[in-house]
C-alpha cells in the first residue's frame, strides 16, 4: 500500500510511505500519485458537483448537504481521497452532490461495500450515507457488523422515522401507533433506538445531531471524522412530505431546551430552562432525570464520552423515549480501539516478512515429483 | 486396453486367518495397469485423510490418479450408522485416466455401516477388507444386520479378508503411553500402512506428513507413524495377503508434478491472477460447503497482497469484494449455489457499475440447502439468468481439478479486461477431487497487466472525465480508482447516461445501454480460441458436448466408444457465456448431438435456444459424477441407431 499504518491513523489521510511499496501495489500507487502533490486547501464550492439536487423542496437533506459541503474542506483531505458510499433511499442520493468519489449502491449494503473499500485502501477517507430504513431494516446486519469490526468508516444515518422514497410507510424508527399508508390502524412495531443499537454492537464512536442545528451537527461530524474506527452519527432529519414536524419537540425553541440534553465531554449533564433538570445515577446502575435543585451537585453526572464500558453511554441513550422527551444530543461515546483495516494491513505486512511472496514456490507446494523425458508417450 | 484387476489376478484367499505370520514368506507380486480402491468408514474414522495420503503417495510414485471423496454433511453423524458413512474412492493407473472409476476393485470397510452402504457398488469377486473388531453385535444391530456377514456366508461372492485392524493397532501402540481410545484413532494409519504395502507405495511422504502435522504433539506423531509402520509390516508378514500389486508409473509429459484438488487449484489460480495483474487480491466470503477451503487457502497467503474478509453473510462478502474492486483490487467472492442466490442483487450492481469481480460458485446439489456435500451442475441457469433485468454475466467452468487453476486466471482475465463480474462454476466433485498437476512456471502464466490500466487523465473533449466512455474494442469503461486526482466520479445502480455516467431515465438511453452491456459480454467471444473438437477418426456423425466436471466421464466414455471401433466427437465448453463464435457451425455438422449433464438439461436448453439444434439431453442428479460405462452406453445407442445397425463391439466395459 502507499501509506504506512501509522500515517493512516491521522484522519485517513494519505501520506508518503516509509517503506517502499511492494510491486503489487504499484498500479494503485502510481494512479494515486499521478498528479503530484494533493490539493487539500478546498472551499465549500469545491465540494459541489454539476448535478441538480433533487430532494423535495424543504427537505432536511438540503440542510445536511450544505453543512457537510461546508465542513468537509476543514478536514484537509483531498477530494479524490474521499469516497461516499450510500444505499437506497432519499438520503442515499447524497454522493451525487459531492465532488468526491462515490457509489450509490443497493438497499442496505453500503456498510459492506464500504468495508471492502476501506479495508483494502486504508489511505482513503470512506463515508457511508444511509437512512433509517436502509441502515436499520434491510441493512441492519451489515451495520452492526461494521460497528463491531471497527472498520475506519464514518456512517451518517439520516433518521426521519419514515420511508420517504417509497412514499410513506412506517420505518424501524417510527413510533408505536404511527398511522401510515401501510399501518392504517397504527404501527404495532416497537422501534429501534439507533444509538442504543450501535452501542449494543460496541461501536467506538456514536453521536447524534439535528439537521437544522448546523453548529451542533458540524461539531459531531468533526469528531466523527477524526475518530479512527467506525463512527456512527444519527442525524434527525425532517421529511416535510411524509413525516413533517417529527422532531419539532426538540427543534421548537419553546420546547427544545426542555427536552434536549446536550452532551459535552467533561461537563455536568444539566439541561432545561435555567438548568432546572439534570441527569443522576439511579439505584440500578443506570441513569435518571432529576430536578437540579433537588439533588446535591456532586450527584449530577459529568459526561465522559471516553468511558471504556459502553454501559454508561447506553444508559444515556435510554433516557429518551419514543416521543423524544429527554433526548441527549452530541457525542455519546468516543473510545480508541484498533481499527480493522489497520490490523488487516499489519497482518499482510507481517506475512510478507515471515514468508516472502514467491509464486513459483507457492505453486510447487511441499510434495512434488519429477517426470523425466521418455522416448515415447502412449497416452491411452 | 483391458484392465486386469485384483479380481482376476489374485489367487483366491479364504476368510483370513489373522494371527501372526512367520517371517520369510514368499509372496508373489502381480502387475496391474489400474486399480480402483474405495475406503469407507465412519465419518470420525479419518477416511478422507487416509485417502488423501494414499493419493499423495500414489501421485508421487508417478501413477496417474483421480479421486472421489464422498462424505455426509453432518460433521459427526451418530457413530456406526449409515448416515455417518464417509468414503474416499481413488483410481490410479500406469496410464492417463480421466475418472475416479465407475466401481471399486477393492473395498475397505471399517465397520458394518460402511460395508452395508458400499457393498452394492463392489462387483462380484472384488477384494473386500474388513475390520473384524468392529463387527460387534451392537454395531451390526445399528445397521440392521441380523447376523454377522463375516460369518453367515453372505460375503461369499467376494474375496473377503477380515482383519482385526483396531486391536492390531492398539497392540502396536501398547508402549506409546496413549490410552486405548486414543490409540484406536490411529487405525486409519494402520490401514494406510497395509494398503501401502499391498500396492508398493512409497512411505517417506506419509511419515514426513505426520511429523509435520503433529509437530507440536510429538507423541501423537510417533503413535501414528508406529501404527502406519505396523500396518505395513503386517502386510509383509501375514498369510492373509499372499499377493501384492505393482502399478507402474504412468507416462507423463516431462516436468515437475504435484497432486492438487480443485479448491486448492482454484485458490492458487486466484493468487496467480493477482500476481500476474499486479493487483492486490481481496476475497470477501462467507463459509459454505463445499467452497470454504478456497477461503482457508487464500487466508494463508497474505504475503501475496491477499486480503481475506470473512463477512457476516453472503451479501456482505460480495459487497466488500465489489467495494475493493472499486478501489482497484481484484475483488473475489467464493460461494456455492445458495450463496449465489443471495449475491444476485450485488452481481446486478457490478453489471451496472461495470467493475471487475470474480464470483466462484462451487456447485452442490440443490435446490435450497439440497445436498451440501454432493456434486451437481444445476446452477448454470442461475449463473446465466438469476438476476433482475437484462444483466448479462460471463460464465466459465473448469473441467478437472487442476484445470480450476487455469479457469481462475481466465475468469480474472475476462473480469479485468471487460470490467465485468464473471461467474466461475466449479462443483463439489472438482472441489474435493484431486489429480496430478504439471506445475507451471510463474513466468509462463498469462500476463494480465495489460487488462489493468487505471484511468488517470480526463477523456472528455472539454477536459472532463467520462466514466462511461468505452474502449472501442472491448466496450469496457475506464477504471478510475479513488485517490486519483481529477477523476472523481459517482457510480451506482441507477441507469447511467452513456459517456457521462450521470443518472438517466431517458428511454432511448436505457435501450442503448442495455444493448451495449449485452454487446460487451457477447464481444468476449472474439477473444476466445477456436473450439477444440476431439474426433481422432475424423468421421464421427455423433457428437457429445459437455461442460464442467463431466469432462472426465465423457472423455473416458469416448475412449471406450473409439476402442469399440466407433467414432464420436467430443466438444467440451470452458465458456458458457458467451459461447465460442464457432460453436453453432460445429454442432450443425453432426447428425446427433448428445449433452450429458448433472442437472435436468440446462446446457441443452441453452444450446437449443441459441442454435436451433435438436440436442439430446442425458441427465442425472444423484450427487455423484457420471459413470463412464453409462455414458458409453448412451453414446453407443445413439451411434448405432444413427448408422441404422449396431456395429462394433460393446463399448460399455473395460478400462479408460
Amino acid at each position: 500500500m502507499t501509506t504506512s499504518p501509522s500515517q493512516v491513523h491521522e484522519l485517513g489521510m494519505p501520506g508518503p510511505s516509509s517503506t517502499p511499496p511492494g510491486p503489487i501495489a504499484d498500479a494503485i500507487a502510481s494512479s494515486v500519485q499521478a498528479h503530484g502533490p494533493k490539493q487539500t486547501e478546498l472551499k465549500a464550492k469545491d465540494m459541489k458537483t454539476d448535478q441538480e439536487v433533487r430532494w423535495c423542496p424543504g427537505c432536511g437533506d438540503y440542510v445536511i448537504l450544505n453543512a457537510v459541503q461546508s465542513f468537509l474542506p476543514s478536514l484537509g483531505i483531498a477530494r479524490e481521497d474521499m469516497v461516499i458510499v450510500s444505499g437506497i433511499g432519499c438520503s442515499s442520493r447524497f454522493p451525487y452532490y459531492l465532488n468526491t468519489y462515490g457509489m450509490h449502491s443497493i438497499h442496505g449494503r453500503a456498510p459492506a461495500i464500504a468495508t471492502g473499500l476501506a479495508a483494502s485502501r486504508p489511505d482513503l477517507s470512506v463515508w457511508v450515507v444511509t437512512g433509517d430504513g436502509d441502515a436499520l431494516s434491510i441493512g441492519g446486519n451489515h451495520l452492526i457488523h461494521a460497528l463491531r469490526r471497527n472498520v475506519n468508516l464514518t456512517i451518517l444515518l439520516f433518521n426521519n422515522r419514515i420511508y420517504g422514497l417509497t412514499k410513506g410507510q412506517y420505518s424501524p424508527t417510527s413510533e408505536v401507533g404511527k398511522v401510515t399508508k401501510s399501518t392504517p390502524m397504527g404501527s404495532i412495531d416497537a422501534p429501534f433506538n439507533p444509538v442504543s443499537l450501535a452501542l449494543g454492537a460496541d461501536a467506538t464512536f456514536v453521536g447524534r445531531a439535528m439537521d437544522s442545528d448546523r453548529k451542533g451537527l458540524t461539531e459531531v461530524l468533526r469528531q466523527a471524522a477524526e475518530h479512527q474506527g467506525t463512527s456512527l452519527v444519527e442525524i434527525y432529519q425532517n421529511c416535510n412530505i411524509f413525516n413533517d414536524g417529527a422532531f419539532e419537540l426538540l427543534k421548537d425553541p419553546a420546547t427544545g431546551t426542555q427536552w434536549s440534553i446536550p452532551l459535552v465531554h467533561g461537563e455536568p449533564l444539566v439541561f432545561g430552562p435555567d438548568g432546572a433538570a439534570c441527569v443522576v445515577r439511579d439505584d440500578f446502575g443506570g441513569l435518571r432525570i432529576a430536578e437540579t435543585n433537588q439533588v446535591d451537585a456532586s450527584e449530577i453526572v459529568v459526561h465522559d464520552s471516553h468511558r471504556e464500558n459502553p454501559a454508561y453511554a447506553f444508559a444515556l441513550s435510554r433516557l429518551s423515549s419514543q416521543d423524544l422527551r429527554y433526548t441527549p444530543m452530541g457525542v455519546f461515546r468516543s473510545v480508541q480501539k484498533p481499527t480493522y483495516d489497520a490490523m488487516m494491513a499489519e497482518q499482510v505486512d507481517l506475512a510478507r516478512v515471515q514468508e516472502p511472496a514467491d509464486l513459483d514456490a507457492l505453486l510447487g507446494g511441499n510434495d512434488t515429483w519429477q517426470v523425466e523425458a521418455q522416448p515415447s508417450l502412449s497416452g491411452e | 486396453m483391458t484392465a486386469s484387476t485384483p479380481t482376476s489376478a489374485t489367487p483366491a484367499t479364504g476368510p483370513a486367518a489373522t494371527g501372526s505370520a512367520s517371517g520369510g514368506l514368499v509372496k508373489s507380486v502381480v502387475e496391474l495397469d489400474r486399480v480402483v480402491i474405495r475406503l469407507a468408514g465412519d465419518s470420525g474414522d479419518g477416511m478422507q485423510l487416509t485417502g488423501n495420503r494414499f493419493t499423495s503417495e500414489t501421485a508421487s510414485f508417478g501413477n496417474d490418479v483421480s479421486t472421489l471423496p464422498n462424505f455426509p454433511a453432518e460433521i459427526r453423524a451418530p457413530t456406526g450408522t449409515l448416515p455417518g458413512v464417509s468414503s474416499f474412492q481413488l483410481h490410479f493407473a500406469d496410464h492417463d485416466i480421466m475418472t475416479p472409476g465407475d466401481a471399486p476393485d477393492v473395498l475397505v470397510a471399517m465397520n458394518p455401516a460402511a460395508l452395508k452402504a458400499n457393498l452394492t457398488d463392489l462387483p462380484g469377486g472384488g477384494l473386500l477388507i474388513l475390520d473384524s473388531d468392529e463387527f460387534t453385535p451392537r454395531n451390526l444391530a445399528k445397521v440392521g444386520y441380523a447376523t454377522n456377514p463375516i460369518e453367515d456366508g453372505s460375503l461369499e461372492g467376494w474375496q473377503t479378508v477380515s482383519v482385526p485392524l483396531t486391536s492390531m493397532t492398539t497392540d502396536a501402540l501398547k508402549e506409546s503411553g496413549l490410552g486405548k481410545k486414543e490409540a484406536e484413532r490411529s487405525k486409519n494409519m494402520f490401514t494406510l500402512g497395509l494398503l501401502s504395502w499391498m500396492y508398493h507405495r512409497p512411505t517417506e511422504g506419509t511419515i514426513r506428513f505426520l511429523e509435520r502435522t503433529f509437530r507440536r504433539k510429538p507423541e501423537i506423531a510417533a503413535a501414528n507413524i508406529a501404527a502406519f509402520r505396523a500396518g505395513y509390516n503386517y502386510g509383509e508378514t501375514t498369510e492373509a495377503f499372499a499377493v501384492s500389486y505393482e502399478i507402474k508409473p504412468a507416462p507423463m509429459a516431462p516436468g515437475r508434478y504435484r497432486n492438487i484438488s480443485g479448491n486448492q487449484a482454484l485458490a492458487l489460480g486466484l493468487i496467480a491472477a493477482g500476481q500476474r495483474s499486479k493487483l492486490p487480491v481481496f476475497l470477501g466470503a462467507y463459509p459454505i460447503t463445499p467452497a470454504s477451503d478456497i477461503l482457508h487457502e487464500l487466508s494463508k497467503h497474505k504475503s501475496f497482497d491477499v486480503r481475506t474478509f470473512q463477512a457476516e453473510d453472503e451479501i456482505a462478502g460480495i459487497g466488500a469484494a465489489l467495494g475493493a474492486s472499486f478501489g482497484g483490487a481484484l475483488g473475489i467472492t467464493t460461494t456455492s449455489g445458495p450463496g449465489v442466490a443471495l449475491k444476485a442483487e450485488t452481481i446486478g450492481l457490478a453489471v451496472m457499475t461495470e467493475l471487475p469481480l470474480v464470483i466462484v460458485d462451487v456447485q452442490r446439489g440443490g435446490p435450497s440447502t439440497g445436498l451440501p456435500t454432493k456434486t451437481e451442475q444445476s446452477d448454470l441457469l442461475q449463473a446465466m439468468f438469476g438476476r433482475n433485468g437484462e444483466a448479462p454475466v460471463p460464465v466459465i467452468a473448469p473441467r478437472s481439478p487442476s484445470d480450476c487453476f487455469d479457469a481462475a486466471i481466465e475468469a480474472a482475465r475476462i473480469a479485468l479486461t471487460y470490467r465485468t463480474p464473471v461467474i466461475l462454476l466449479s462443483d463439489g466433485y472438482l472441489a474435493n477431487g484431486a489429480e496430478p498437476w504439471a506445475i507451471p512456471a510463474a513466468d509462463d502464466l498469462p500476463d494480465l497487466t495489460g487488462a489493468v490500466d487505471f484511468a488517470t487523465e480526463p477523456n472528455g473533449a472539454d477536459g472532463e472525465f467520462l466514466p462511461y466512455l468505452r474502449d472501442e474494442q472491448t466496450l469496457a469503461r475506464p477504471w478510475a480508482i479513488p485517490g486519483t486526482a481529477g477523476m472523481q466520479h459517482r457510480i451506482g445502480g441507477l441507469e447511467k447516461a452513456d459517456r457521462t455516467g450521470n443518472i438517466s431515465y431517458d428511454p432511448a438511453n436505457h435501450d442503448f445501454m442495455t444493448r451495449t452491456r449485452q454487446a460487451k459480454i457477447d464481444g468476449i467471444a472474439h477473444s476466445l480460441a477456436p473450439t477444440e473438437v476431439d474426433d481422432p477418426d475424423g468421421d464421427a456423425r455423433v457428437a457429445v458436448i459437455g461442460w464442467g466436471s463431466t469432462y472426465g466421464p465423457i472423455g473416458a466414455a469416448c475412449r471406450r466408444i473409439r476402442r469399440s471401433g466407433r467414432s464420436v466427437a467430443q466438444v467440451h465448453l470452458r465458456h458458457l457465456n458467451p459461447m465460442p463464435g464457432d460453436l453453432g457451425d460445429i454442432l450443425a455438422r453432426y447428425d446427433r448431438v448428445i449433452c450429458p449433464e448433472m442437472n435436468l438439461g440446462q446446457l441443452a436448453m441453452l444450446l437449443r435456444a441459441r442454435y436451433l439444434i435438436d440436442i439430446e439431453s442425458h441427465t442425472q442428479v444423484r450427487g455423484l459424477p457420471f459413470r463412464a460405462a453409462e455414458l458409453a452406453a448412451v453414446m453407443q445407442d445413439a451411434i448405432d441407431s444413427t448408422h441404422g445397425a449396431a456395429l462394433g463391439a460393446d463399448a460399455t466395459g473395460g478400462a479408460e
